[in-house]
């Protein structure tokens, strides 16, 4: 989390915040999906929660933005959301375990630039199949089910996956 | 008036995605196969993204009862101020991927220079769309490259939709007058200076991909002034359709 000055680190809240997930892949928090960029506490029991969007046309960030508020609220807290653009999202800021998690929900996570572009570009086999992690892979297309993600297939296993586009 | 600039550019700026997005959301179901189908709302989708960052920030400026929704839906056709290429009809692929690659070009070339914009909240629009604008200018190349140097007919259609297109797309790169106002406050790039890269690029993928760089005379084409073609207004008569029928509806 890159931290606002009054950032602030409160395990409570960061265990309910562990609990609300964009709706497109529920398996990952956007605590671990690097969505929520600060917690500051402004009042007794106000908080004002910053969080940036993926993509720019993200559908999904309305919907995080009223379950942060819904899930807070639970836990007494009155919370205002607020959507910062800068500094821009990238795929840097999902963690380890983000990462751990996708994989397993069948989603091949991020490959660092020059991989990536290896990938997308040059249909070079470098991206991982998250069913048998054969690198035999290829590309079906840029673009996927959500703006963030590209179409690949697997020419071992045969099955068709998702792969989280890297974005810098 | 330094204000009323400014506003006006967020609408220029707004409405450049906006009208395409638009134009690529017609081929949602009727993408010529699955992946362009996914890829070109997708790229829709981007497009309103940034749409909704402009506006909003425009409503802010404007106060009052200004919304995103107000701002995009319920101005008059002489109020859009978007180049007029960009409204042109979906008459093939080849004008759909015409058409998309004159304006990613020059979208990278603009995004790169909003990014040290002297407006805060341009440059983190621009910084953040750049990323995802550079994914649509890979796609509508590739599509060149394929298509021009694809089949006869793959090369002629492309041809024909590149010398109906490339005619307009200098208005893109021709500084209006709330551009040349921006660009001396350095909120906007100078346009002439853009201009020069904006040629050399698409020259050298026009010739990459097999294609003939028309001989034509400049269109005069003023969508920038809010002076639209012919297809503005069938196109925002869909657009509005919802809002106008039925007024402040929500969803
Ligand atoms: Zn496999």
């Amino acid at each position: 989390m890159v931290a606002a000055i009054n950032h602030i680190e409160d395990p409570k809240i960061n265990a309910i915040l562990r609990e609300v997930s964009d709706p497109e892949i529920p398996v990952l928090s956007i605590m671990d999906m690097g969505v929520v960029r600060s917690v500051e506490r402004v009042g007794e029991h106000e908080l004002l929660i910053k969080i940036t969007p993926t993509y720019s046309g993200c559908p999904a960030m309305d919907t995080i933005a009223t379950d942060i508020m819904l899930a807070l609220g639970g836990a007494g807290f009155k919370t205002k959301v607020e959507l910062v653009l800068s500094p821009a999202w990238t795929t840097d800021w999902i963690t380890e375990y983000g990462r751990k998690q996708l994989q397993e929900y069948g989603i091949a996570p991020p490959e660092s630039e020059s991989l990536d572009k290896a990938a997308l570009i040059d249909g070079k086999r470098v991206v991982a199949c998250p069913q048998c992690k054969s690198k035999n892979t290829e590309m079906v297309s840029q673009f996927g089910s959500t703006a963030c993600k590209a179409l690949f297939k697997c020419l071992d296993c045969l099955e068709p996956f998702d792969y989280f586009k890297c974005l810098k | 008036m330094k204000s009323n600039n400014l506003y006006q550019y967020l609408l220029l700026l707004g409405d450049h995605s906006m009208i395409l997005g638009h134009r690529l959301s017609e081929l949602c179901g009727h993408g010529p196969s699955l992946e362009t189908d996914i890829a070109l709302t997708n790229i829709s989708l981007d497009l309103f993204g940034q749409v909704r960052s402009y506006f909003q920030y425009a409503a802010k400026l404007a106060g009052g009862d200004a919304t995103e929704n107000t701002i995009a839906y319920l101005r008059t056709e002489r109020k859009y101020l978007s180049s007029t290429i960009l409204e042109q009809e979906n008459r093939d692929f080849a004008h759909v991927i015409v058409r998309q690659f004159l304006f990613d070009v020059y979208h990278r070339l603009l995004l790169e220079e909003l990014q040290n914009s002297k407006d805060d909240q341009i440059a983190a629009i621009a910084t953040k769309s750049l990323k995802e604008v550079k994914y649509h200018l890979r796609f509508s190349t590739s599509w060149m490259n394929r298509l021009g140097a694809g089949t006869e007919e793959s090369n002629q259609r492309m041809q024909v939709a590149l010398d109906y297109l490339l005619p307009m797309a200098h208005e893109l790169v021709t500084a209006s007058d709330i551009e040349t106002a921006m660009k001396d406050e350095e909120i906007a790039p100078d346009l002439n200076v853009l201009a020069i890269e904006y040629w050399t690029q698409v020259k050298a993928v026009i010739q990459e991909s097999n294609l003939k760089y028309p001989e034509f005379k400049d269109r005069v084409v003023r969508g920038k002034q809010g002076i639209h073609s012919e297809h503005m207004g069938r196109l925002l008569s869909e657009f509005q359709y919802m809002q106008r029928a039925y007024p402040n509806m929500q969803w």
